[in-house]
């Protein structure tokens, strides 16, 4: 017994020195994180301002005739209606993607797992182009869609195409891991309880993930409203029609309307702003509730 | 309600987890499943509880073929090694789940549920966590909480893999007695898995022994350990020594020392091994008549009231352990690095690497 008493203070000796040896000097440390934020600040808090102060340089009226003038209400539309068609077709596509590669074992999980990131991979301009040689009018499927007065191209269903596409990986690269590491057995506990499989995912999957699961929205979110480059490609840019909010920037950016530009930027902004706001607080959630989880 | 398993298989890929195997659970008994660990065991609980689908062979409750129901429809109750709890729900919630999640038609209504889960809770000695959420309960806690949780629904069969696996010894003994407890006030058919043999000795009605997705022996506690059916029970049970002997008519022998192996009646001068449990070796401070091995005292150890010895005889290469009271210990004043003579007074003859199912 007598050996592990004196063996605690030794340890706690040996260790206090090791933290010492592995501390960095002072002014490196200082200097690392000066370095980091003048990065943030010139990079990320600049901008930011510029576009807020430059969106309201000619005052409030100018930045409301600029956001409520008819293209922009049409942009603003349009995005949302993207939004609101890639989030919900991401949702579905990566539950049923991250369930299947969490809780089953099948032929081709590998690769499965490794093509979700394709879209993440392949430059935005790269998908925009992948699909104007399917849907075109030269392409595989533009005769035959042509044929059956459907508009794919230049309308709004491409557009909701490749942003479905682009935003993909977002919710089920976000479950995959959560779930893979959750396991099946509260599943099979609850069907040995006599619960079918849709009360199961219901009330033991969806509780489990829904943390997960806000947080892979938010971002999958963040995306479809920026998305540009293969908008961009597939959109055709009709003004009024077929341009969602960072296309009517860029338009009203050409035409040399500055402030107008820079006021629909701010609305953007805004949007990120706010989701930035949501994933803290959902981040904070689950932080507090891992902590609370590993008690 | 009996648990019928008719030549099940299962097969991983191409490893066979469960090897033909067929037993039956009587109504209302509480069995052990022992083995050693990838034996099966917790895969054979899997298929009856209708979580694994055998590959082929029939699972039938009552007399009743259940291979193709849904597992959400067999009544079963699964007690997982790892519990299982539903992490966002509070404990009064994870017990009331069963009863929530059925057809509007065959729910109860909530003041029924409210006063069955509480009852269970006092069952299992923990109402007063009905608010609290499994991460704030201890190992022993959660587990009595996943016992209640399966009661809930009545189930006709339990299925528990390892209940108190992560449990330390004291707290498993107390947890593995008030199950036995349980088993005697409800009376629902119920299988455990354990790979501990004192636990499954002490607490079930039968044992059925597992090695390698098949069922080595079967049978109730007593006689699996006097009559082990082969040298895998033999050694999975307990400490043994192990003998080589050579049998002649009926008769193996040991140096001096002659067993009685009336099975082996027709066999003349052929190798066999004799297997002896520790507390069945005697020991002698001095030369035996009827006939024993000299030994050498090798270790001597007190655990509590029983004193181990280990000893070593001139023509045996490896040890033999030998276990008496601390009482006849002293009364034979043995001491460490001196002799004694031993003979054993209960053993099982077998062919070498020959399954013999004898009883
Ligand atoms: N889903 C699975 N896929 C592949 N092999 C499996 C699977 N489940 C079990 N096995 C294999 O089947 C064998 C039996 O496993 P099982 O879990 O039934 O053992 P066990 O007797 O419960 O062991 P333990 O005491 O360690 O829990 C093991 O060798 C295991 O590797
Ligand atoms: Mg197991």
């Amino acid at each position: 017994m007598s050996s592990s008493i004196t063996a605690v203070p030794a340890e706690a000796v040996r260790s206090a020195r090791w933290r010492r040896a592995t501390e960095e000097p002072v002014w490196l440390k200082r200097s690392l994180i000066g370095l980091a934020l003048a990065f943030l600040g010139l990079f990320l808090v600049l901008p930011l301002l510029v576009v807020l102060y430059s969106a309201f340089s000619q005052g409030l009226h100018a930045w409301a005739m600029a956001v409520t003038e008819p293209d922009a209400l049409a942009a603003i539309r349009l995005t949302l209606l993207v939004v609101a068609i890639a989030v919900p077709a991401n949702l579905v596509f990566g539950v049923a993607t991250a369930w299947a590669v969490a809780k089953f074992e099948f032929r081709g999980k590998s690769v499965l797992i490794s093509i979700i990131d394709m879209p993440f991979a392949i430059s935005p301009v790269v998908v925009g182009l992948i699909f104007v040689v399917m849907f075109g009018s030269q392409g595989w499927l533009g005769p035959w869609l042509s044929a059956h007065d459907l508009k794919v191209l230049y309308a709004v269903p491409g557009i909701v195409i490749v942003v479905v596409f682009g935003t993909l990986p977002f919710i089920a690269r976000e479950l995959i891991p959560l779930m893979q590491q959750q396991g099946k057995e509260e599943e099979e506990a609850s069907l040995t309880l006599g619960a079918s499989g849709w009360k199961t995912f219901w009330y033991v999957t969806l509780p489990n993930i829904k943390w997960g699961l806000i947080y892979g929205v938010i971002l999958c979110n963040a995306r479809a409203m920026g998305e540009f480059g293969a908008v961009a490609v597939v959109s055709g840019r009709i003004r009024g029609e077929t341009n969602t909010l960072p296309l009517h920037i860029e338009v009203l950016y050409n035409e040399y309307q500055f402030t107008a530009a820079f006021a629909v930027s701010s609305l953007l902004t805004g949007l990120a702003l706010i989701t930035i706001v949501i994933k803290s607080l959902v981040e904070w959630h689950d932080e507090r509730r891992a902590r609370r989880a590993a008690h | 309600m009996s648990i019928e398993i008719d030549h099940v298989n299962k097969r991983f890929g191409d490893f066979t987890a469960i090897d033909n195997v067929s037993l039956t659970f009587n109504d209302g008994e509480l069995t052990a499943l022992l083995g050693p660990s990838g034996s099966g065991k917790t895969t054979l609980l899997r298929v009856i509880a209708g979580l694994e689908q055998p590959d082929n062979g029939r699972i039938r409750f009552h007399g009743e073929d259940a291979t193709d129901l849904h597992v959400s429809k067999r009544s079963v109750g699964f007690v997982f090694q790892h519990y299982a709890l539903f992490k966002h729900m509070s404990v009064f919630e994870n017990v009331a789940y069963g009863l929530r999640v059925k057809p509007r038609g065959q729910r109860p209504d909530k003041a029924v549920i409210r006063d069955k889960v509480m009852t269970l809770l006092s069952l299992v000695q923990l109402d007063w966590t009905a608010h609290r959420y499994p991460h704030q309960l201890s190992g022993g806690q959660r587990q009595r909480i996943a016992l209640a949780r399966a009661l809930a629904v009545e189930p006709k069969v339990l299925l528990l893999d390892e209940p108190f696996g992560a449990l330390d010894a004291k707290v498993r003994a107390e947890l593995r007695r008030w199950l036995r407890r349980l088993h005697d006030d409800i009376h629902v058919t119920s299988v455990f898995v354990t790979h501990d043999q004192e636990e499954a000795l002490e607490v079930s009605d039968r044992v059925v022994v597992m090695n390698q997705g098949r069922v080595e022996q079967d049978g109730a506690p007593e006689r699996i350990y006097d009559y082990p059916a082969n040298p895998f029970v033999y050694r999975f049970l307990g400490n043994v020594n192990l003998f080589h002997a050579r049998i002649h008519n009926g008769v193996a022998r040991i140096g001096d020392v002659a067993l009685e192996a009336p099975e082996f009646a027709g066999y003349r001068d052929a190798p066999g091994e004799a297997y002896v449990r520790p507390h069945d070796i005697e020991v002698f401070a001095d030369r035996h008549h009827s006939g024993a091995l000299h030994a050498r005292i090798e270790l001597v150890s007190r655990v509590g009231p029983t004193v181990r010895l280990e000893l070593r005889t001139d023509e045996s290469a490896h040890v033999v352990h030998a276990e008496l009271s601390r009482h006849r210990f002293q009364e034979l004043g043995l001491v460490q690095g001196g002799e004694a003579w031993i003979r054993p007074a209960h053993s099982r003859v077998f062919l070498p690497d020959t399954e013999l199912a004898a009883g």
